[in-house]
């Protein structure tokens, strides 16, 4: 198991956002700033790990006409658990995020991967490959969220670098510059994989 | 309370997909052809509107009482899955055609993150029932709309040529970000 | 690299029933867990969060804890706001108000807001908004909240604000300014209501 080209997996070839296009509430919802951007992609992650484990040590024992309403129960007990862990020890990230936090459980991504692979495969894979579609899906988010932040506040991690009282793109904080950066963002990765296939041909 | 206003803000001025972001993933799946739009949209609707009755009854008499309402994510997720289900064996014997045409996507509504993204949001602002369930069928109206006015429009994006990278989700999310600005002139009509 | 599925076991009656029942369980387990050992926590964190806003508005001059002299009083919709009393020696030195608007934008905003003893207001700190980012989240910005420091209501006409008049709104985010007023104008009268008693 190549663990270097497992990571480009996650992150390029089958990037979550940026080319399964799963999990679009989130990244457009919470990337107002990097930093919002970075902590959902982490909590997510988190909880990736956990439940395609949980699932693949599960996955002999679980009857195949189950196999959904059992998956929902694992994953929405973690995302249960990291939303007590977040209210008690981050208390500022989880106002941020706000209602974004249990609808970590309908995150296509989690319940696909537990479909797609964890039933199937061996625990360490199943984590390895919750580690690095995680990891994809929180750098797309951060960059989203970085996108945002710098255009829209004029500011990076809530350091200002433009002036008190200089205009910014307000737009990109608003919903319409969400799915506006988004779609932009998704075009030039489009052609950035496709001009780099084309010169691996 | 006031339901008219619940009622046109929900789908107006807070549009479940435009301005809060719920429901993006069938949003941009279905929304290809003028008529699974609308089959979705029913579907939707009432999926919602029936979960909304139950999650917030749950809410009121199981998990307020007993003090456990952090097992609020896991149950009303339950209940969600639970109804896809029952809706998809009463399409199957009612009308097969929808039901084949739906296909993939209705077991993808226990995914909406809407369905339990509007759950959640009228148990913290404290709706009784009867506000859950208007304000949960309010917002599946604003769904629809969003999807079907989004779907008339891609319908004609194939008659155009796109730049290769911009074609699929690129376009769709920009077309959208620009019906989300439009739905913006609706703010602060309903006070 | 091919690895050896196992199948999963067969799906009658009994097995799935028993199966599900086990993963519930454990789950139950877990999350009552998890819920036991950050619920202190979690209350802490929201009891710290009030006493840092009510030092915010009131003088920093008092030696008794507000919180725990709270008190509440019924606004004209019904809904209960919490009071928090800061005192000196026994004596009155100003009162905290956490108060509400549900005229903004999007969700709720809360605000608390400091009177001193002959109901003149302090200072205003802006809890919960989540008003258009740009435009209406400006209510809680200095600049804004400046306007209403020293205002006694008792002399406002009306004994309420009214943007416009005693307030200048923030320019294209008039619904933001107005909630925020309605929100002021709602702890003056639960004060004044409080007083009665």
């Amino acid at each position: 198991m190549n663990i270097l080209r497992e990571f480009k997996r996650g992150i390029i070839q089958e990037n979550a956002v940026f080319v399964l296009l799963l999990g679009m509430c989130p990244t457009l919802g919470v990337t107002t700033s990097a930093f919002n951007g970075l902590g959902m992609g982490i909590a997510t992650t988190a909880v990736l790990i956990c439940s395609n484990l949980v699932i693949s040590m599960l996955k002999s024992v679980i009857p195949q006409k189950v196999r959904i309403p059992v998956f929902i129960v694992v994953i929405a007990s973690f995302v249960t658990m990291v939303e007590l862990l977040m209210e008690a020890y981050l208390p500022d990230l989880f106002k941020a995020l706000g209602i974004f936090i249990p609808l970590i459980v309908v995150n296509c991504i989690i319940l696909g991967r537990a479909e797609v692979f964890a039933s199937k495969r061996g625990v360490l894979p199943s984590m390895l490959d919750g580690l690095v579609m995680g990891t994809g899906f929180t750098i797309a988010l951060f960059v989203l969220g970085s996108v945002r932040e710098i255009l829209g506040n004029g500011a990076i991690f809530n350091q200002k670098f433009v002036a008190e009282d200089a205009s910014t793109i307000i737009f990109f904080i608003l919903p319409p510059g969400a799915f506006v950066a988004l779609g932009y963002l998704v075009a030039i990765f489009n052609r950035m994989k496709r001009e780099r296939s084309e010169t691996d041909n | 309370m006031d339901y008219i206003v619940i009622i046109f803000t929900a789908i107006f001025v807070n549009n479940i997909v435009l301005h809060r972001f719920f429901g993006i993933c069938p949003f941009l799946g279905v929304s290809a052809r003028l008529n699974t739009a609308m089959g979705m949209s029913v579907a939707v609707t009432f999926v919602m509107t029936l979960s909304t009755l139950v999650t917030s009854l749950i809410h009121a008499f199981v998990l307020v009482p007993h003090q456990v309402e952090f097992l609020r994510t896991v149950s009303f997720i339950l209940v969600i899955a639970s109804l896809v289900q029952m809706v998809e064996l009463v399409l199957k014997k009612v009308s097969p055609p929808m039901y084949k045409a739906l296909g993939i996507y209705l077991p993808l509504i226990t995914t909406n993150c809407a369905i339990l993204g509007v759950a959640v949001l009228a148990t913290q602002r404290e709706y009784g029932v009867l506000t859950s369930v208007v304000f949960g069928f309010a917002n599946a109206l604003g769904f629809g709309l969003a999807l079907i006015i989004f779907a008339a429009m891609r319908e004609r994006f194939t008659l155009y040529g796109l730049p290769e990278s911009l074609d699929g989700a690129p376009i769709a999310l920009i077309t959208a970000g620009i019906i989300s600005l439009a739905f913006m002139g609706f703010s602060g009509m309903f006070q | 690299m091919v690895e050896e599925k196992k199948g999963p076991i067969s799906s009658n009656f009994f097995t799935m029933v028993f199966v599900l029942t086990i993963v519930a369980v454990l789950s139950a387990l877990a999350l009552g867990l998890t819920y036991v050992t950050t619920k202190d926590r979690i209350r802490l964190n929201s009891q710290l969060e009030t006493q840092r806003a009510i030092r915010k508005v009131l003088p920093s001059n008092y030696d008794n804890d507000p919180t725990r002299d709270r008190y509440t009083v019924s606004d004209e919709e019904g809904e209960a706001l919490s009071c928090f009393p800061a005192r000196r020696d026994g004596k009155l030195v100003g009162t905290a108000i956490k108060t509400y608007s549900d005229e903004g934008f999007n969700e709720r905003i809360e605000l608390m807001v400091g009177f001193d003893p002959d109901q003149r207001i302090i200072d205003i700190y802006v809890c919960e908004q989540s008003e258009t980012p740009g435009l209406g989240n400006k209510i809680g910005q200095a600049s804004f909240i400046e306007q209403f420091r020293n205002i006694s209501l008792q002399q406002v006409p009306g004994f309420e604000l009214v943007v416009g008049r005693e307030i200048d709104g923030i320019t294209a985010a008039t619904i933001s300014s107005r909630a925020f007023c309605d929100a002021v104008n709602r702890a003056y009268r639960v004060l004044s209501r409080g007083r009665k008693r």
